[in-house]
């Protein structure tokens, strides 16, 4: 198992490299710079911005004291459109206001979907089973735009319960309508994840056994049924994690909570190539850790798997 | 002791409390207990350094944090701040600043000349590589140009401090509107101490050093500013608002949902809505001149662009078929204006032209559209094609669709309108690689030359390509004139005979005020606003 993670760990390595020179090629290859404005910024200043920010240097160079920059220094450079910081002041703001709000997100979303899922697949075709359905299927077709202005409406405008926005370093009431506009459509889906991986385990063998020697139900289902019908949805859990605690571009936006999903798509749109690139960075980094973390659990799940 | 402690806590409170629940000392109007302000920002502040910000956002905070030679008053005019007076020389080339003795840093040292020398050292330096570097080069300050090119050094620009209260600045020509140049953030002095002493931090809370009515309280970029009275402003008797919050909300709708939930005293109106919200919230929704002007360029460029668009006849009958009046009363419905000129009209001290074609009726204008464009060769069985650019935008793309369908009515013109993002529309049009473009010119100061001079062979802004000495002509000598106002309307109808781009229309600033906050500017088109002139009556 050591050898396992250590040997996953080592390939890493070359794949984060990969995705730095692929996306810093890409990135460059994009019409327009940093900057690119309506109001022309004249050759000379254009010049001296350059040299500032190296982009007057060939492009293998810049990549390459790029690179040198992160594993000498941990210095992922100066933004080049927000000019009072650098890379990890914006991503050491930005990250843990996601992480935050995307960790609760993921409690509320594996908690409440499971628990959706197993209902629907215990009381398969009864009314249990439609409800649960339709509120999955419900909150998937309400996309978190949809869903974020009218949880504002209803929430802030009408009841005035709580605040339309900002953050106030996460305090509780600035926290439920982020967590529940980025939870629903994720809960949705490992609702419908486990309703049918359930529903399957529960026509196996295994399972008629346990029921032939007499288990209550409650017993079959917590400690027969619902380790092998997780399996699916801990592959999904992985990818899923990591996209809802590096942020939602929609959740940032609508709710000013000064997260990073906003500042990725922020940095994209204005060229601001090292914003960009630490952000990709840790979000790349962020899945080659889950994904570990998810081939773990499933040895842990299933005896079955051996590494 | 006790009595003592509470006999002083009460006349602290009492004179604090004096401050506010009093009269406004100017109008003496009553002034409610409240006087925290919070208003709407689109976007997260790029920068608080006054010689690095680019952007409205970031400039209307830097107004507040620091303080430059001029303020400009509710109608755009000159307001001594840092600067008492100033005196020219008789070739008009040497001004001679008397600075405020009382002014100070919010560590309470004096503001000398020095610092405003630093300041504009700062700007053309070529190692702070400030985008606004060209400010100065504007302002025609002697030796701008050498300095940010690197072939002079920064002391060799052309300022100087003659004592601690007296700031000389050289320029390279007569320029009449230079003092109006000086309420821009770009112009504002430095403190080279803190700025050394802390780096690149200096501009964050608690490092920041700042001449203004406010200091910078808490900074947490993309959620909020917060800035607090400064105890050490000149003029801080006369402040009012505190604390002031600059709230960032990217979303239009979302912000006047706040707004209306009463987290926020002023807010944008997103398109569309102010019919709706004048009628129901009459007191609130606003609309002001705002000096922006919205057009489609075309592609003058030798062998780039359209070739029909070439032809004089052709651009005419295409802004003669363009109706302006669909465009602002059914499309943006903001009390924008129609524009058949390109400067602003609201522009401080500006005459507007009388534009032949601006007179006519549209049923004058299509019908000389088709006669114009059947004379250079389009019609119904030899339809023109034509391509147009503009940036993601619900409201461009309103516009460009509403747009193609005149031309396809009145002139058979098959347009298609092509969206781009933002980066990728911009280098288009910088490149030369369109037909026609969406493009939209705020003014940097408030004089009609900072419309005029981005069609002279000379800018750098002259994307359409549009070439005439005789325009160039014009601007330069408007430059050396005490009344320029001749010039400008020569040159508007050079514009017009020539129509190297299509106004459409003049901005307004659409907002939602709360109906207790005063001192906002009512007519001042650069929308220059200063925090200090806020405040809150009693309701």
């Amino acid at each position: 198992m050591l050898s396992f993670i250590f040997k996953r760990l080592l390939v890493a390595i070359p794949t984060l490299l990969i995705l730095i020179v692929l996306s810093f090629l890409l990135m460059h290859a994009a019409p327009g710079g940093p900057f690119t404005q309506e109001k022309a910024i004249p050759p000379e200043i254009l010049a001296n911005l350059n040299a500032k920010y190296g982009l007057d240097q060939p492009l293998w160079r810049q990549m390459f004291s790029y690179v040198w920059g992160i594993v000498a220094h941990f210095d992922f450079g100066p933004s080049f459109i927000y000019k009072d910081r650098t890379v990890n002041e914006i991503i050491a703001q930005g990250f843990p206001v996601t992480l935050t709000y995307g960790a609760y997100a993921f409690v509320f979303a594996v908690l409440a979907g499971v628990l959706l899922g197993v209902m629907a697949a215990i009381f398969h075709n009864t009314w249990a089973d439609y409800l649960a359905v339709g509120i999955s299927i419900g909150a998937q077709v309400l996309p978190n735009f949809v869903m974020a202005p009218i949880l504002v409406l209803v929430f802030t405008l009408w009841l005035g319960w709580l605040p339309g926005g900002g953050w106030e370093g996460g305090k509780w009431p600035y926290l439920i309508m982020p967590v529940i506009a980025l939870a629903t459509s994720y809960m949705a889906s490992i609702a419908r994840i486990t309703r049918s991986s359930m529903l399957e385990v529960l026509t196996s063998n295994h399972i008629r056994t346990a029921r032939a020697k007499g288990l209550p139900t409650w017993k079959v289902i917590t400690r027969h049924a619902l380790k092998p019908a997780l399996i699916p949805v801990i592959s999904y859990l992985g990818p899923a994690f990591v996209a809802m605690i590096t942020g939602s571009v929609v959740v940032d936006m609508y709710f000013s909570t000064g997260g990073i999903g906003k500042a990725f798509v922020d940095a994209a749109l204005n060229r601001d190539y090292a914003v960009m690139m630490g952000v990709t960075l840790l979000v790349g980094f962020l899945t080659i850790l889950f994904n570990l973390l998810v081939d773990v659990l499933y040895a842990w799940i299933d005896p079955k798997i051996r590494y | 002791m006790k009595k003592h402690l509470l006999l002083s806590t009460f006349l602290g409170l009492a004179l604090t409390s004096a401050a506010f629940a009093d009269k406004n000392p100017k109008t003496g109007e009553e002034l409610s207990a409240n006087q925290a302000y919070s208003y709407w920002m689109l976007d997260a502040i790029k920068s608080l350094d006054p010689h690095i910000m680019a952007s409205v956002e970031d400039s209307d905070v830097g107004r507040s944090l620091f303080e430059g030679l001029y303020d400009e008053d509710g109608d755009g005019n000159l307001v001594p701040a840092g600067a008492l007076e100033n005196t020219v020389s008789d070739d008009l080339t040497t001004y001679t600043f008397k600075l405020r003795p009382e002014a100070k840093w919010s560590n309470g040292d004096p503001v000398v000349a020095q610092d405003y020398v630093d300041g504009w050292q700062r700007l053309v330096d070529p190692a702070t590589a400030s985008e606004y570097a060209w400010y100065m080069e504007l302002m025609q300050v002697v030796n701008a140009s050498e300095v940010i090119a690197g072939t002079k050094p920064v002391s060799e620009l052309g300022v100087k401090a003659i004592d601690a209260t007296t700031l000389e600045v050289k320029i390279l020509a007569p320029l009449p509107y230079f003092t109006k140049m000086l309420t821009h953030t770009s112009t504002f002095p430095s403190n080279k101490a803190n700025e050394t002493k802390f780096g690149a931090d200096w501009t964050k809370p608690g490092n920041m050093v700042g001449n203004g009515a406010y200091i910078l309280k808490e900074h947490i970029p993309g959620e909020k500013v917060v800035m607090e009275k400064s105890p050490t402003y000149w003029d801080a008797a006369n402040v009012i608002m505190s604390p002031v919050t600059a709230l960032t909300i990217n979303d239009e709708n979302a912000a006047l949902v706040r707004y209306q939930a009463g987290e926020l005293d002023r807010t944008t109106v997103p398109a569309g809505q102010f019919p709706r919200l004048s009628k129901e919230f009459p007191e609130e929704a606003t609309s002001t001149p705002y000096s922006c002007s919205y057009t489609y360029i075309m592609n003058l460029a030798e062998g780039k662009g359209n070739p029909a668009l070439k032809d004089v006849r052709v651009r005419k009958a295409l802004s003669y078929a363009l109706d302006r009046d669909i465009v602002v009363n059914n499309i943006l419905q903001g009390g924008q204006k129609p524009a058949y000129n390109w400067t602003h009209w609201a522009l401080n001290g500006f005459t507007m032209p009388v534009i032949d074609y601006s007179t006519w009726t549209q049923a004058e204008r299509d019908a000389k559209a088709v006669a114009l464009l059947a004379e250079a060769g389009f019609g119904p069985e030899n339809p023109l094609k034509l391509t147009l650019n503009y940036n993601t935008s619900e409201a461009h793309q309103k516009i460009a669709v509403a747009v193609q369908q005149m031309w396809k009515q009145k002139l058979a013109i098959e347009l298609t309108p092509q969206n781009f993002e933002w980066k990728v529309h911009t280098d288009k049009m910088k490149s030369g690689d369109f037909e026609m473009a969406r493009y939209a010119w705020c003014g940097d100061y408030n004089e009609a030359s900072t419309y005029l001079d981005l069609f002279t062979q000379y800018s750098g802004q002259n994307d359409a390509k549009f070439a005439n000495d005789g325009y160039d002509a014009l601007l330069k000598e408007a430059k050396t004139l005490a009344d320029p106002s001749p010039n400008y309307t020569k040159a508007e109808e050079i514009l017009a005979a020539e129509m190297p781009m299509i106004p459409i229309y003049h901005y307004a600033k659409v907002d939602m005020v709360k109906a207790d906050i005063k001192g906002l500017p009512e007519n001042n088109v650069q929308q220059t606003w200063y925090a200090k002139d806020l405040y809150r009556i009693q309701k």
